[in-house]
């Protein structure tokens, strides 16, 4: 992992795109003025300056740094999701042993590398579990609601985010580097994110879903995937695939992306709240910056398991 | 220093109430209790600086409470911070006070000072320690007391009667008073804050009980220092009553607009009323 040549460069250049980000920022600060938008637009950028670092040295680290990173995203991601959906009293005690055993039990399985159980653990063990708990408490109002919410709330926090530490756990002929794939799905996923805004503010007209998000524009959709998949096809030299199936996978993760972050906004939307929570400043709650990373990861560890193992 | 004389025995029942009144004319109102047992002194230092080890345990529990609960505080309007406060906010969990402790700027945590029960906190070194040391707590006796003397209280407070002076002997029956009015007097002589729960115990969550009325005594007896109504939401489900598993939820704290100061022909309930009614409004 350390002076490896690959990740040096793609460090360079992450630092290299945060530096403009910034300067773009300071200029526009200077000539307009402090607006919210700008003020707003600055945090972002200082935020992803302080996610790149701590991403970066989780996963120069090893594994270990890597699985904890993600254990702890996890946890603040469950913590958002369990804090918008109506608990009781009764689903206390469940509640508790989603948090501290069974959480960690997956990233246990990841670092163990034990494909067998990390991929069935939540959506069969604790399926079946979380319901038991929950009636044996004795509280039957709004049962199946409250579990399902629980149960849901585990598989996108969980689930979905410990697929991207599990990458570490495939064994890829000709491949050594896997840590580079965790990097090229979440460069590939953020940048997504980011180019739908961008070109959503500076072409989008019609929205796709308006009564939705009267923000997610279809010019914003094909500007930002098509371009996506181009850095990521550009980012082909980093993983196992040839660059025309860079292009495709990256196509992929993209439109994953989107329905990521498009069903987070329809449970926000039920909510009545704007953004999960305040965590990172000028983003909202760890869920609104992992949302698309939530839907494109398993997906992307099973491609990748399926075709290149 | 702190107008707590140091032999000076006090008990006090939350259940009921007893009015301490400090007497102008002689020497400080003192109340002896007839066992030994329902002593209870409480010392707080003058907040200077905090030595180290508190202030480590303070930034650790500060952490946790942050990681269970991602507690942010928000006011409602700016705060002038000079003058002594009495923050009262609804009860849902023992976590209550630690999250409005550490919802305070850090440097005025030296300065507001909890209201917590000295039976639960002055048992066993751990939470000695934390409530003397750490949070410097005001400590104050629960449960009923028979058989108290009182001896000098002033007229003006309450409808249960004001004593002449002498002691007397309540024979039996309570005497209805404020427990630790004369510690929490203390510490608004001193110009700091206090943060008190006027339900008394905690509830579900849901809707707020009845206020006891130590609020309305100290704000009557400090007209200078304003009653703050701070909102908790959600602590109730981080840790509620009955349980000793924690959850991480994500709570807030809203810390409100002063009440405006007491009127000279209120009357307790009304007092009251107000009160509760500025938290109510805030719980929506």
């Amino acid at each position: 992992m350390m002076g490896d040549q690959e990740f040096t460069l793609l460090i360079c250049g992450i630092l290299g795109i945060l530096v403009v980000a910034s300067l773009i920022g300071w200029l526009l600060a200077w000539r307009k003025g402090n607006t919210p938008v700008i003020i707003n637009l600055n945090e972002r950028i200082k935020a992803w300056w302080m996610m790149c670092a701590v991403v970066i040295v989780a996963i120069w680290s090893g594994a270990v740094g890597a699985i904890i990173l993600f254990a702890l995203i996890s946890f603040l991601a469950l913590r958002e999701c369990v804090t918008l959906t109506p608990t009781r009293r009764g689903d206390h005690e469940a509640m508790f042993w989603c948090f501290f055993i069974l959480m960690p039990l997956q990233y246990l399985f990841v670092g163990m590398q034990w494909y067998g159980l990390f991929a069935i653990f939540i959506p069969v063990y604790v399926f079946l579990f979380i319901p038991t708990r929950i009636a044996l408490q004795g509280d039957t109002r709004h049962f199946l609601e409250r579990t399902a919410k629980i149960q849901w709330s585990m598989m996108i926090a969980v689930y979905c985010v410990s697929h991207v530490p599990a990458l570490l756990m495939l064994e890829i002929p000709g491949f050594t580097h896997n840590s580079h794939l965790i990097l090229f799905l979440m460069i590939v996923v953020q940048i997504s994110d980011v180019l739908q805004y961008v070109f959503g503010k500076l072409f989008g007209k019609r929205p796709i879903v308006p009564k939705l998000s009267p923000n997610k524009t279809i010019a914003g959709f094909v500007g930002g995937t098509l371009s996506a998949s181009l850095v990521g096809m550009g980012l082909w030299w980093l993983t196992p695939f040839a660059f025309w199936q860079a292009f495709l996978i990256s196509i992929v993760l993209t439109i994953l992306g989107f329905a990521g972050g498009l069903c987070m906004s329809a449970i926000k939307r039920d909510s009545g709240v704007k953004d999960f929570g305040a965590f990172i400043e000028g983003h909202g709650g760890m869920m609104d910056r992992m949302d698309s990373l939530c839907f494109a990861a398993p997906v992307f560890f099973h491609l990748v398991r399926y075709f290149f193992t | 220093m702190d107008g707590l004389a140091p032999d000076a025995i006090y008990s006090a029942s939350f259940e009921g109430e007893r009015m301490k009144h400090s007497n102008p004319d002689s020497s400080p109102v003192i109340e002896t209790a007839s066992t030994a047992a329902e002593q209870n002194i409480s010392v707080i230092p003058p907040a200077e600086h905090q030595p180290l080890d508190a202030r480590i345990v303070a930034g650790i529990l500060v952490f946790a409470c942050r990681l269970l609960t991602g507690v942010r505080a928000r006011w409602l309007q700016p705060f002038d911070w000079t003058k002594p406060q009495i923050f009262y906010a609804n009860h849902t969990s023992h976590l209550d006070g630690l999250v409005i402790w550490a919802s305070m700027p850090q440097s005025m945590r030296n300065r507001v000072h909890p209201v917590a029960a000295a039976d639960y906190w002055l048992s066993g070194r751990i939470r000695r320690y934390l409530a003397q040391r750490v949070f410097k707590a005001v400590l104050v006796q629960r449960g009923r007391v028979k058989n108290t003397q009182v001896v000098n209280v002033a007229d003006q407070v309450d409808q249960v009667g004001a004593d002449s002076n002498q002691s007397q002997s309540s024979g039996g029956h309570e005497r209805r008073g404020v427990l630790g009015l004369r510690e929490m007097s203390a510490i608004l002589e001193r110009g700091e804050s206090l943060i008190i729960f006027p339900e008394g115990t905690r509830g579900n969550g849901e809707e707020l009980g009845t206020f006891r009325s130590g609020l309305w005594h100290l704000a009557r007896q400090f007209p200078a220092v304003s009653c703050v109504p701070v909102y908790l939401e959600n602590l109730n489900r981080v840790l509620p009553k009955g349980s000793w598993l924690v959850v991480p939820i994500i709570c807030s704290a809203t810390i409100g607009r002063p009440l405006a100061v007491v009127q000279d022909d209120e009357h307790k309930t009304g007092f009251l009323t107000r009160a509760r009614q500025a938290l109510e409004e805030m719980m929506s």
